[in-house]
Formats: structure tokens, sequence, C-alpha cells
């Protein structure tokens, strides 16, 4: 057996001598930094014009992760070049020629990615949140009050799980192109466009973002979102299904697929 | 040792090999040839365990490759030279993969060396041409200084400098005890580096043989009769003669008379019988690549439309006729085959006679790969 130890290892020096690693996830906070604190200092600003009920339930924390909505894009591109580069460069066939246990190749390059992934997730969302109250000014909350450090380190699993669910994808896909050309717009228009269509919103907010995102709410229906009927861990619950599943199928395709 | 048995892939209608059963033995460079489309890559492919085999199993030391307990100390492989990511710098493209079977840092180098690419070694591997992929590939497969190497198409897209370091390699690693499977179209190439062949066609086995027997099962030799004096006359009379002996008489377009079926001393006594005096009398062994030719003709996958190949035959035949072609030209010209180009055989890539040569005109070394002659 390759051991796990060595294609961790090897995926390590894999991740981190690729450009496209850096790009994305620097991006991926940027983005989501730089967005949620002009959002903040915006809604400082306009505050008196927010209608009673977004008044009512405001939440400064969900606020300060509004950055999201682009910085996701970011992690869904670094998940899928991370598995699809494999294929679209070829380099599949000399990394399965070297390690034939393709479970181990797979989930070693995966965890590698997660962990990754995961750190510069929880960077994000901690610079995310303590920026974004300093800007709020006199709507701010603190870390101490309640639910709000759960939010906070939500917010970090969040995009590690939309970088973990795209890393299944393309694994299944096979190609880093058709796996952006199918999430991009998914995460992007078809997930916000459906939630706010009445009727569809029942259906999308069992999708992976929409229901992982409600770790992110502190306040009960933030910001005037609707009651949705799980609460925000089992939303993460939910979005831990699509993430299992995309790796499911990703492993059936490694395994039993020609390379 | 690597072990085919019954080893066939389907690819929905398509079989792409066949039943093939073959085994590589170590110590030897095998080659292993076949038309384009005949199946080659799809059996490396399935050696390494990248294809499953629809059906029958292929074995590397007794095991199949995908239950290989570190598979890159037992099996190294080149299957595809632009199989790397482009973006990655060639010593961290090996140094990954080294890493995988618990190889140190220093073998990276090592094999870097070996390979002739320790000045690109920190570059990245999209702006390599591709005989630098092939010598990053050779490099990979070398890393785990397996006692089992698999290479497919090494030399393309190699100068000839290139060329004649794979053969060397690839002898050297057969002499120290190595399996050593070198797949090609190349026949000329084999010729200089293989000791036996494995030829498929259409996914079947067509030969497993040493090269010479090869060689001498596939290609009739002949001898080429030339009379003396310039006329007709003489020469008619010759090849009536060696006709009439039970010969296979062509003539060629200088008008030397192109012998099979008699050996030489049996020509040589005729034409001593007959009062007959020669001006030539010489053997012609044909080259691999003409056995090669003969043996796939029926099993060459892509041929165009037009055929090409039948419009060559047609041209040569107007100047090498089967003798008396010019009375009866619907002689069939099966059995006929191309005559090597003069001294194609011995040097088929344009190598010079001596490696030093090259060295002399460093000038020229850029256009002799495209030179025709």
């Amino acid at each position: 057996m390759a051991s796990v130890p060595a294609v961790l290892a090897s995926e390590w020096t894999k991740i981190r001598t690729v450009a496209s690693t850096s790009w994305t996830l620097v991006s991926a906070f940027v983005v989501t930094v730089a967005l949620g604190a002009a959002l903040c200092a915006l809604t400082k600003a306009q505050f008196h014009n927010l209608s009673d009920l977004e008044r009512a339930t405001f939440d400064p924390t969900l606020v300060s992760f509004t950055g999201m909505v682009l910085g996701q894009l970011a992690m869904v591109v670094f998940g899928v070049l991370v598995v699809g580069t494999e294929y679209s460069s070829g380099m599949i066939r000399t990394s399965l020629a070297a390690v034939p246990q393709r479970t181990v190749f797979l989930f070693g390059k995966i965890s590698v990615a997660t962990v990754l992934a995961l750190v510069v997730g929880l960077v994000t969302s901690f610079l995310s949140f303590f920026l974004g109250q300093a800007l709020l000014g006199g709507h701010r909350t603190s870390i101490g009050e309640p639910n709000v450090l759960r939010a906070v380190f939500g917010a970090g699993l969040y995009m590690a799980l939309i970088a973990v669910f795209s890393m299944g994808v393309a694994a299944m896909l096979r190609s880093s192109m058709l796996s952006l050309g199918i999430l991009m717009p998914f995460f992007f228009l078809v997930s916000q466009i459906l939630a706010a269509v009445p009727g569809a919103k029942e259906v999308a907010r069992y999708f992976p973002d929409q229901a992982g995102a409600k770790i992110m709410q502190v306040v009960p229906q933030a910001m005037g979102s609707d009651k949705t009927p799980y609460g925000p861990w089992g939303g993460l619950g939910i979005m831990l299904v699509w993430v299992a599943a995309a790796l499911l199928g990703g492993w059936l395709v490694i395994k039993h697929r020609d390379a | 040792m690597i072990e085919a048995v019954g080893l066939t892939k389907r690819f929905g209608a398509k079989t792409a090999v066949d039943q093939l059963s073959f085994q590589v033995r170590p110590g030897h460079v095998t080659g292993f040839l076949g038309p384009n489309g005949s199946g080659k890559s799809t059996t490396m492919r399935m050696i390494v365990g990248l294809d499953r085999p629809t059906s029958g199993h292929v074995t590397i030391n007794g095991q199949p490759f995908r239950e290989l307990p570190n598979a890159q100390r037992h099996v190294g492989a080149l299957l595809d030279a632009k199989a790397v990511h482009g973006g990655r710098r060639a010593r961290t493209h090996l140094l990954a993969l080294a890493q995988l079977s618990g190889i140190p840092e220093k073998r990276v180098d090592e094999v870097l060396g070996v390979v002739g690419l320790q000045d690109v070694a920190r570059q990245r591997t999209k702006g390599f041409s591709l005989g630098m992929g092939q010598r990053l590939g050779i490099a990979a497969a070398l890393l785990g200084d397996p006692q089992v190497l698999l290479f497919d198409e090494p030399v393309n897209g190699l100068d000839p400098e290139g060329i004649l370091w794979v053969r060397n390699l690839m002898k050297q690693l057969a002499a120290e005890g190595r399996t050593v499977f070198v797949s090609s179209h190349l026949m000329s190439e084999m010729a200089l580096t293989a000791d036996h062949l494995i030829v498929i066609g259409r996914g079947r086995l067509l030969a497993d043989m040493g090269v010479s027997d090869f060689i001498s099962l596939n290609s009739a030799d002949f001898a080429r009769v030339r009379a003396a004096g310039t006329g007709r006359a003489e020469r008619d009379a010759l090849a009536e003669l060696l006709d009439g002996a039970g010969a296979r008489v062509l003539t060629e377009p200088d008008g030397a008379l192109r012998v099979t079926g008699l050996p030489l001393p049996r020509i040589s006594d005729l034409a001593h019988e007959a009062g007959l005096r020669l001006w030539e009398l010489s053997p012609h062994r044909a080259s691999l690549e003409e056995a090669y030719m003969r043996m796939t003709q029926s099993a060459v996958e892509y041929t165009s439309t037009e055929d090409p190949r039948a419009e060559l035959w047609a041209q040569e035949e107007q100047g090498l006729k089967p003798w008396p072609a010019e009375e009866a030209p619907q002689v069939s010209a099966e059995g006929w085959y191309a005559p090597p180009p003069p001294g194609a055989a011995a040097a088929p890539f344009l190598m010079p006679a001596q490696p030093g040569d090259l060295a002399q005109a460093p000038a020229s070394r850029p256009t002799t790969a495209e030179d025709p002659r």
C-alpha cells in the first residue's frame, strides 16, 4: 500500500507548487473580507433606511459575512482546480501509475485540500467578523454574545465545505471546465434566484449553500429571511449530506472508470 | 517479468485488444510494435492498471499492478510525456511523485541529472518541448529504481542525440537485468534497440519472437544479379535462365535483376554453366521495417480512403517490373516489397556512424532532424 502519510506528503507538495492554489485562496480571502467590510460600512450608513422587519431581526454577525456570496465562488474554483487539473493536464495518469490505490489517492488529495481550505476559511471568517463589527459602529455585536462564536466558526466551516463539495463534483465529472460551468452558475445564479422565487424557495432551501449558510445566522430569521424547518446545525447537516454524496460519487467514478 | 494472459479490452463495440497473451522477460529490451491504433497504448495502460481489462489479466512479477505494494519501486512507466501539470516545476513534479513511495529527495536530483534536465529543474513544465517532456517522463519512470520499466513511444520528439541516449539507456537497463518494454511504431528504431519483439495488429498478437527470427521469417532475402554488358539480350538471357531454374525474378530500373528463391552459389553456377558472365552478384537482407510492413499490411487500422500506399506501390512498380514485365504487365505484384533506401537499414535516423560526429557539426544539428537526406 502506498501509505497514507506518503500520499498526504505528495499531495501537499502538489498543492503548494501550483499557482492556482494561492490565487484562488487569496481571492476567496480578499473578496470575502473586502466585500463584507464594504457592506458593513454601507449598512451602518444606511441603517435608518432598513425596513422595520430588517431592523427588528438585524444580525450584525450575518452582515459581516455578506462577502461570502462572491468569496465562495473562489472557493469553488479552488476545489474544482485541485481535483480537475489532474484530469485536464493528464497528470492523473502519472499519479495513478504511481499510486494504484485510488481510494487512498483521492481522499489523500481531498484531505490536504480540505485542511488548507478550512484554515483559509477560518482566517477569512474571523477577520471578516472583526473587521465588519468594527465598521458597524453602534450596531455591532461581540464574539462573546450567545451563538456568535458558533456563527463565526461555522462560516469558516461553510467555506471549507463549499470547496469539498466542489472537489467531489470535479471528481465525478473529471473535468475542470465542466465542473466550473455547472457549479459557478449554480451557486451564483440558480440557487440565489430560486431562493427568491415563491414556491421554488421551499426546494432551494435544501440546496447545499442555502442550508449551510444558516450556520452563519445568530438571530433566527435574520434580516427578515423566511423561517426554515431546520436550525443552524441542521442546515450544516444538510450541507454535509450534499458533500458526502458528492464525495461518494467522485469516489465511485475514480474507483470504476478507466483513468 | 510482465505476463499477459488472454488480455482483452473492448470500448463499446470496438475491440482494442483481443485475447493478447505474452510474456516480457527480464534482461532484454522487448519492443512492442504495431500500427497506429493497434492497441499498444491500451495494453500498456492495462499493465499499469489505468484501464481495467474486459477479460483476461496481466501481472507484474506475478501480481496485478493495483495490488503491488509501493508500485513505483517495482514498475516505472512513461506513458504520456504530456501527462504533467504544466504549472508545476519539473523538480517539484518529480518530488511529489517521489514522496508517494517514500523515495528520498536526493533521488529526484539524481534522476534529473540522468535525463539531463538539471538546468531546467526549476522551470514550469508548460514551457517544455516534447523532447524535454519525454526526458521528464523517463526521469519519473526511473525514480523508484524499478525492476520493470514501460516506455510508450519514448523517442517521440527527441533529437538524434536524445534518440541515441534513449537507445543506450534501454540497453543499459536491460543489461542490469531489468525488464524493459518499449512500444514504438518506428521499426528501424526497434531494430537497433530491441532484442525481442512483440508485434500486434488490430489488437491481436502477430508475432512474439527475437528480432533476427522476425526478420528472417517475415522477409525474403534476395540476390541482386547483373549480367555483363549493358544490352537487353544478356539480361534477358540471364533472367530466362534463372526463371527456368525456379527463381522469382524482378527487374530493377538500372538493368539489374532481383532474384529470390535461389542461393547465391547456385546462381553463380547456373550462369557459369550457361556461359554468362556476371558483373554483380550480391546478397541483400531485408530490414526490420520491410519485414514489419509485410506482416502488418493487413492489420493497419487507419488507412485513408485514397489509399496512398497503393499509389506508392504503383509508382515504384514502373521502375521495378517482374520479368518479363514488358510483355505481361498483368503479373501480380504479390510478394513484392519496397527496396530499402540505400543505407537506410543501417542508419534509419540519419545517425552519424559515430556519436562523436554530432559534436563536430553542432551548427547543423537542428536541421539534421528534418533534413530528408
